[in-house]
């Protein structure tokens, strides 16, 4: 695998590489920080508090306030970070997978079942 | 000497894990999947292997950004599940075998693969979701050792298929080099096609997960001409963890018969396959 830059961009896809970790560093660092439920006790007590406790940039702080996981994936959150972050909101894979692709979570499900029942899907 | 008697391919999604553990395997949105593990149910019950080799990927639950290594294996005599965040019940530990884990690393140490050394592991969904999937039961998986293998698939780079593909021939040459009588499996998990950051989320191909796992058992290169990144456009940023099959694949070597396949979109966001191969050999 040779270096992403100069790479095509892919519609609507993120690649979490070197730059995108450095970027995210803190952000993904404090979402490790919630497998421990204290922390996450701790972060619902005070949510901008633990924010800035780890360090988080103010864009950063913004999209977690916004609970918005493609301005934070932006910001170099990577998923399976942010999959404990949005679990404290009651936001599920699928849940954010239709808050990404900006439709209802009705409509992101019945996209993977068409999915399933084409041929090409 | 130890056998190794065959290999699985299969997804690891969490909401698998959930839907074991409320009774739904049954039910009409998981049944679809859940009918193509009873070949492999069966295969298990008649074989009764001794220990697995799992190769996944861990979600943040063992290796943060910190520290990511590209291979790691266990070498524990058990290995925990824990809190992953997001609520999926933790399961019990899992037995290891370190004495054998120790061989294999040796083995690959000498065969080039430096891996990292892992004495204490906490195993996430990756491990536990596919080890529920092999051994419903607990008693069961309780008969069974085993010996985690960690590939990074989160962080690029990723190593390459070509690079799974040899580590997996290596593992087979481990395997065969142990002095025990001892029935092993190697479980290759994750994928298949499935995306699920940015607009493009709940991004599947069902075209292109067949054809892989049309070609998995005689022409595994196939997947090799494809970059992780190209990957990554076509199965999506998570599909590119089909390349943890391709392990499994090579350990197995050439002597090999297919005995099921299954292929299913959706579980939650994910096309989920599973693929059982026996080794006619042994």
């Amino acid at each position: 695998m040779k270096s992403l830059a100069g790479k095509k961009p892919i519609p609507g896809t993120m690649v979490f590489e070197g730059r995108m970790a450095m970027k995210g560093y803190a952000l993904n660092k404090m979402c490790f920080s919630f497998n421990k439920a204290e922390n996450r006790d701790a972060f619902k007590a005070d949510e901008d508090g633990y924010c800035t406790k780890y360090g988080l940039t103010d864009e950063q702080r913004d999209a977690v306030k916004k609970r918005n996981v493609l301005a934070l994936l932006n910001l170099g959150g990577n998923i399976y970070y942010l999959a404990k972050l949005t679990g404290m909101f009651g936001l599920n894979m699928q849940d954010i997978g239709a808050q990404q692709a900006g439709i209802s979570l009705e409509e992101f499900k019945a996209k993977l079942l068409a999915a399933g029942e084409t041929k090409n899907g | 000497m130890a056998r190794l008697i065959g290999g699985v391919g299969s997804s690891h999604v969490p909401a698998i894990g959930n839907a074991i553990e409320q009774g739904l395997i049954s039910d009409p949105y998981w049944a679809p999947f859940f009918d193509g593990y009873k070949p492999v149910w069966n295969w298990m019950e008649e074989k009764k292997p001794d220990v697995a080799i799992l190769v996944y990927n861990d979600h943040g639950l063992n290796f943060f950004l910190d520290t990511m290594p590209t291979f790691a294996i266990g070498a524990a005599a058990e290995y925990q599940n824990a809190d992953e965040g997001w609520g999926l019940k933790p399961l019990d530990p899992f037995q290891g075998d370190p004495e054998f884990s120790w061989h294999i690393i040796d083995s690959l140490i000498h065969d080039e693969f430096d891996i990292t050394m892992c004495q204490e592991m906490l195993v996430d969904h990756g491990f536990t979701v596919p080890m529920s999937l092999m051994w419903p039961k607990q008693e069961q998986r309780d008969q069974v050792k085993v010996i985690p293998l960690c590939v990074n698939v989160v962080q690029y780079p990723f190593p390459t298929a070509r690079r799974c593909l040899k580590l997996g021939e290596a593992i087979g040459k481990a395997v065969a080099s142990y002095d025990k009588d001892l029935d092993v499996v190697i479980l290759g998990t994750g994928g298949l096609s499935h995306q699920l950051d940015g607009e493009r989320a709940g991004h599947t191909n069902r075209e292109f997960d067949t054809e892989f796992l049309e070609k998995l058992k005689d022409e595994p290169e196939w997947l090799l001409k494809y970059s992780n990144y190209e990957l990554a456009e076509i199965v999506g940023p998570q599909g590119v963890e089909m390349i943890m099959w391709l392990i499994m694949r090579g350990a197995l070597g050439d002597n090999i018969r297919e005995l099921s396949r299954n292929y299913h979109i959706p579980i939650s966001n994910t096309a989920a396959g599973v693929i059982l191969f026996e080794n006619e050999a042994v």
